[in-house]
């Protein structure tokens, strides 16, 4: 067993772990965090990404033990204090999404990539989540809620300052 | 689910503290940097290390620098750190065009260049990019630092001639004047290994003539520089006959074989094809008429 201290959505969580343990199972069945999704466990779909270190990964091959000391951000700290996140908003917003499997990789790479680049083309949103698959929306939605997030950066504290 | 055979693990501090740890848990012990070549085969049981040693806290081999005239790339330096570098884009924008298709972005935020080279992929591109480029690489080991050629470090398909106990450190690359380098590559669709890629780089001399060209090739059974192509242009104007002759000679050096990605004949097709446009680009890239 190996220790690990890694900081999850602002967090420090300490385990003693298997350090064949991937992240992607020890957020799951460890931390009871199901947001981030487990899928192809072929470094594919991309359902299981998250962000370390503020940089987007597939937590399908990463270890567990290579995130400690690091910080990782999955879908559930998005949110904050009772608030989406735009990128959460856009995707209602624009129906990012069908059945949902693919959407808490989408989400946490269209944030990462707002994060760097706060106005991306749809030529640049599609490059960043070439390595997700959806079979639902044939991406089209995807790219517009992302762009939905773009425009409005602030739209969670306006809808508390209207509500 | 995918778990892979039990395995120590262990993380290195420095480099040298790395070296100690392969020579301490021996023969079945393994180097991780990105990992994302060695984890889906260590979850596909195709790869069973004893003990894993984790290199990706060695942020003293992680930069892009010039020293004098040679650039020189640390062996942990990531994939999109190959393609934001605004060095690279000016010296060596064979990086950039290899770097956009290897794999996607969330793979190119973990996986090295170092990474790249030691796994030896027949379908990997940045063997092929650093063969083009004369690029040196530098291995370090219990008894000190040697050089190795890329042709003397890259042995064919996942073979290299580093020890267990080396490590690969850095790459570095000349710097020519008036140069220009460009790669490209199909795949079956975005982020596939290659059905064929090709990179070429070239050096003009001051009037005009090709003063070096190195051409290399990704996943259709050429491992070394093809001389008699290279030689074609080599002291000569660059022309569209000669440029489509050393095509013909490179395609006539690769030896492809049919698989899912395609017929060897097709592999045979696209190399020559793919070499007259890296060729042509990286012309057009010397005398600075493209980015």
């Amino acid at each position: 067993m190996t220790h690990v201290s890694i900081d999850i959505n602002g967090t420090q969580v300490e385990r003693d772990i298997d350090p064949r343990v991937l992240l992607v199972h020890f957020l799951r069945d460890d931390l009871g965090l199901t947001g981030t999704h487990w899928g192809c466990d072929t470094t594919n779909c991309g359902t299981c990404t998250v962000q370390l270190d503020g940089r987007p990964v597939k937590s399908c091959t990463v270890l567990a033990v290579m995130a400690d000391g690091h910080s990782v951000r999955t879908v559930e700290g998005l949110e904050t204090g009772g608030r989406l996140d735009p990128i959460q908003q856009g995707f209602m917003e624009e129906h990012g999404l069908q059945c949902g499997f693919c959407t808490p990789g989408m989400l946490m790479t269209g944030r990462a990539l707002l994060d760097e680049n706060p106005h991306p083309s749809d030529g640049e949103i599609r490059e960043a989540i070439s390595g997700q698959i959806c079979r639902c929306t044939g991406y089209a939605t995807i790219v517009r809620a992302i762009q939905w997030a773009a425009d409005h950066p602030a739209a969670a504290e306006k809808e508390e300052a209207t509500a | 689910m995918q778990i892979s055979a039990p395995f120590d693990y262990a993380r290195a501090t420095s480099v040298d503290d790395a070296i100690a740890l392969l020579d301490r848990f021996g023969e079945e012990s393994r180097l991780i940097a990105g990992g994302h070549s060695l984890l889906p085969m260590m979850k596909l049981r195709l790869a069973r290390p004893e003990a894993l040693i984790d290199i990706n806290e060695l942020g003293e081999l992680d930069y892009i620098r010039e020293e004098g005239d040679e650039l020189r790339i640390g062996a942990m330096t990531r994939h999109y750190e190959l393609i934001d570098s605004p060095v690279l884009q000016r010296r060596f924008p064979i990086f950039g065009d290899a770097g956009r298709v290897i794999a996607d972005p969330l793979v190119r935020n973990r996986g090295t260049i170092g990474g790249s080279l030691c796994q030896a992929d027949p379908g990997e591109d940045l063997t092929a990019v650093c063969i083009v480029l004369d690029a040196v690489t530098v291995l370090r080991g219990p008894s000190g630092e040697r050089t190795l050629t890329m042709t003397e470090f890259h042995r064919g398909p996942y073979e290299t001639a580093a020890a267990h106990n080396e490590i690969l450190i850095e790459v570095r690359i000349p710097i020519r004047p008036r140069s220009g380098s460009a790669y490209e590559k199909v795949e079956r669709r975005v982020g596939d290994y290659a059905v064929a890629a090709s990179g070429a780089s070239v050096s003009l001399a001051e009037d005009g003539t090709i003063a070096e060209i190195g051409i290399g090739l990704a996943a259709v059974g050429l491992d070394e520089r093809p001389a008699e192509a290279e030689a074609v242009l080599r002291g000569h104007a660059p022309d569209e006959d000669r440029i489509a002759e050393a095509a013909r000679r490179t395609a006539a050096a690769t030896d492809p074989i049919d698989d899912l990605r395609g017929t060897a004949e097709y592999k045979r097709h696209l190399a020559e094809e793919l070499t007259k446009r890296v060729i042509t680009r990286a012309i057009a890239r010397a005398k600075g008429q493209e980015r």
